[in-house]
C-alpha cells in the first residue's frame, strides 16, 4: 500500500483524525492525532484491519509540553513494513488514557514505564504498579519537566 | 514436624509480600513460595531482580524489579547539547556502546540533513560488525558459564580481547568507545586497523569451530537448551521482541535488512532466521550472526575509500524544529532514538526506546511452567543487559 493509499484507508476508520505527512521524521511515515477517547476503537481497528495490519508497537512514550501531555505510539506493519506515528493530546493535571496492553503486549511495561515517569493512568490496566521507581515512591513524576530532584542532580 | 512447618511457614510469607510491588495475591496458593533471585546474582548478570513464585520446582510467576541502575539517561540528556548526550548513551547498552553511538549520529544528522562521507560510513559498518562479534562472544561465555560450563568462556574471551584491543587502539576505550560523532566518526583510524582486523578475523576463522564442538553438538547443551523458553512468532511481535530473540522465532525483523541505514543495502549478508523459538533457536541465531558480521566485515576491510572521515559541521549544532526517530540493529535487537526538538541547542524530550526493555516483558510469558533451573537458559539466551533496561 503507498502513503496516499494509507491516508484514505486512515481517514475512511477515523474520520475525525487529523492526519499528516511526517516527513521530517523520515520518508513513509504518517502522523495522526486522535482524540484520547477514540483511541482503543481505533488502536483496535488498526491491528486487526487486514490491509493495515499493524501489529507491531515499537515506541510507546510521552512528551510533557508543560501546557499538556502528549501520548505517541510508533507502530508498524512486520508484513507490510509501513509506519505510523499515532498522538493523543491529554490532559496535565488528570492525564488518563484506555490501555492497549491487550492488543499489544509490549503495551504493559511501556506503559507502567509511562505512568510512573509522568503520571499518566491508564484505564483498565491489568497491573500499573511502579515498575523503576523505588517502593513508595508518590506523588512526583521525574520526567516532568518541572521537576527537581535536590539530592540527585539530574539536570546541568 | 510441627517446628519445621513453623520455619516453612516463614519463609513463605517473606517480607516481600507486604511489597508494593510484590505480585498479586490471587493465585498464589498454599504450597506456593517466592524466591527472589538478585539483585546480586551472578546468573542476572547486572542488577535485575526477580521476584518468582514458586509451586515447587515449578515456575508460576516471574516478576521483574527494575530501578537498581537507572540513572535518568533520558532527562540527563534533556540539558545536554546534541553533541555532548552521545557520550551517555555509550552508558546504556554499553556491550554495543559503538551502535548507540551510531543510533544517536544518525538521528542528529538526520535533523540536520548532512550527508557524512562514504568513508565515514564505512569505518561505521565496520565498527559495528566488529562490536557485534564482541558482544555475542560475550553472550557466548555468558551464558555458556550460567549453565555450568566453564571452558566456553575462555574460548570466547579470547577473541573479544582481541576486538577490544582494535578498538582501544583506534578509539582509545575499550567499552565506552564515544566514537561516532554527528557527521562521522572521531578521529581516523589507527594505521595498523586493517591488518590487526584481518589478524583477528584469521583467529576467529581457525578457531570458531571450537563453538560447535563444545556447545552446539554437545548433548548435555542441547538437552538444557532445546524446547526450552519457546516463544511463537506472534507473541515475539506482540511483545515487541526483536533482534536475535525474535529472529529464533522467525519473525523477520533485522533492521539492516528492513530499513537499511549508512551502506547496508550493498552489502552482501544473510538475515539469520531459525524458526525454533525455543533457547536452542536463539543460540543458534546469535552464533550464525556473528559469521554473517565476518561476511560484512571481510568485504570492507580492504575497501574502505580515502577521503575525509567527518564532515564538517558547526562547532553548536541546533536541529530544526521537529521530531527524528532513527533506529539501528544493536546485538540486542532495534535501538529507536526519538529526539523531539524545539530548535534549540538541547533536544526537548528524547526517548530510547532499547531492545532489553521490550525482550525483557517476554520473560514472565516464557518462562511459566517450566522449572526454576530452565530460567537461567531462558535468561541467558533472553541476552539482557540490566543498563540498557533501565537506562
Amino acid at each position: 500500500m503507498t502513503n496516499e493509499e494509507l491516508k484514505i484507508k486512515l481517514a475512511e476508520i477515523l474520520p475525525t483524525a487529523t492526519i499528516e505527512e511526517a516527513a521530517e521524521i523520515g520518508p513513509g511515515w504518517i502522523t495522526v492525532n486522535v482524540e484520547p477517547i477514540e483511541w482503543l476503537a481505533f488502536a483496535q481497528q488498526l491491528r486487526k484491519e487486514e490491509a493495515l495490519h499493524f501489529n507491531f508497537l515499537f515506541c510507546l512514550t510521552c512528551i510533557d509540553w508543560k501546557t499538556h501531555l502528549t501520548m505517541v505510539y510508533h507502530l508498524r506493519s512486520t508484513i507490510f513494513h509501513h509506519n505510523i506515528v499515532v498522538k493523543a493530546k491529554l490532559d496535565r493535571d488528570k492525564p488518563a488514557i484506555e490501555t492497549v496492553s491487550h492488543i499489544w503486549r509490549t503495551a504493559e511495561f511501556h506503559e507502567r514505564e509511562v505512568y510512573e515517569m509522568f503520571g499518566v493512568d491508564f484505564l483498565n490496566h491489568p497491573d500499573l504498579r511502579l515498575l523503576i521507581l523505588p517502593d513508595g515512591w508518590e506523588g512526583k513524576n521525574p520526567m516532568r519537566k518541572d521537576f527537581e530532584d535536590p539530592v540527585n542532580m539530574i539536570r546541568l | 514436624m510441627e517446628g519445621f512447618g513453623e520455619v516453612l511457614k516463614m519463609y513463605r510469607k517473606t517480607e516481600i509480600i507486604n511489597d508494593s510491588k510484590a505480585p498479586p495475591a490471587e493465585g498464589f496458593g498454599e504450597a506456593d513460595m517466592i524466591i527472589n533471585v538478585g539483585p546480586q546474582h551472578p546468573a542476572t548478570h547486572g542488577v535485575l531482580h526477580l521476584v518468582i513464585t514458586l509451586n515447587g520446582e515449578t515456575i508460576k510467576n516471574v516478576e521483574p524489579h527494575l530501578g537498581y541502575i537507572h540513572r535518568s539517561i533520558e532527562k540527563m540528556c534533556e540539558s545536554l547539547s546534541y553533541r555532548q548526550f552521545i557520550y551517555v548513551t555509550s552508558r546504556m547498552d554499553y556491550l554495543s556502546a559503538h551502535i548507540n553511538n551510531h543510533a544517536c549520529a544518525l538521528c542528529v544528522e538526520q535533523g540536520l540533513q548532512v550527508e557524512i562521507p562514504p568513508r565515514a560510513q564505512v569505518i561505521r559498518v565496520l565498527m559495528d560488525e566488529l562490536t557485534r562479534i564482541a558482544s555475542h562472544e560475550l553472550w557466548l561465555g555468558a551464558m555458556a558459564m550460567d549453565l555450568g560450563a566453564f571452558t566456553p568462556f575462555f574460548h570466547a574471551f579470547r577473541e573479544r580481547e582481541s576486538i577490544n584491543d582494535i578498538m582501544e587502539e583506534t578509539c582509545g576505550a575499550r567499552l565506552t568507545m564515544n566514537y561516532m560523532v554527528p557527521g562521522g566518526v572521531m578521529h581516523d583510524l589507527h594505521p595498523s586497523f586493517q591488518q590487526r582486523v584481518k589478524d583477528f578475523m584469521q583467529l576467529y576463522k581457525s578457531k570458531v569451530h571450537e563453538y560447535d564442538e563444545m556447545l552446539t553438538g554437545n548433548i548435555i547443551f542441547q538437552n538444557r537448551m532445546k524446547n526450552v523458553g519457546v516463544l511463537s512468532a506472534e507473541d515475539a511481535i506482540s511483545y515487541g521482541c526483536t533482534g536475535p530473540t525474535a529472529r529464533g522465532s522467525g519473525v523477520s525483523c533485522d533492521v539492516r535488512k528492513l530499513y537499511p541505514y549508512e551502506i547496508y543495502n550493498t552489502l552482501e549478508f544473510d538475515e539469520v532466521l531459525e524458526t525454533g523459538g525455543d533457547s536452542f533457536s536463539r543460540y543458534m541465531v546469535r552464533v550464525r550472526e556473528m559469521q554473517q558480521s565476518i561476511r560484512i566485515i571481510e568485504q570492507l576491510i580492504d575497501n574502505i575509500p580515502e577521503g575525509d572521515f567527518q564532515t564538517k559541521t558547526k562547532a553548536v549544532l541546533k536541529l530544526p524544529k521537529g521530531e527524528f526517530y532513527s533506529r539501528v540493529e544493536t546485538a540486542r535487537g532495534e535501538l529507536g532514538v526519538y529526539i523531539v526538538s524545539e530548535g534549540a541547542t538541547t533536544p526537548y524530550r528524547i526517548k530510547f526506546r532499547s531492545p532489553g526493555f521490550s525482550n525483557l516483558s517476554v520473560l514472565n510469558h516464557i518462562a511459566k511452567g517450566s522449572k526454576l533451573g530452565d530460567l537461567v537458559a531462558m535468561m541467558g539466551t533472553l541476552d539482557l543487559v540490566i543498563p540498557d533496561i533501565d537506562r
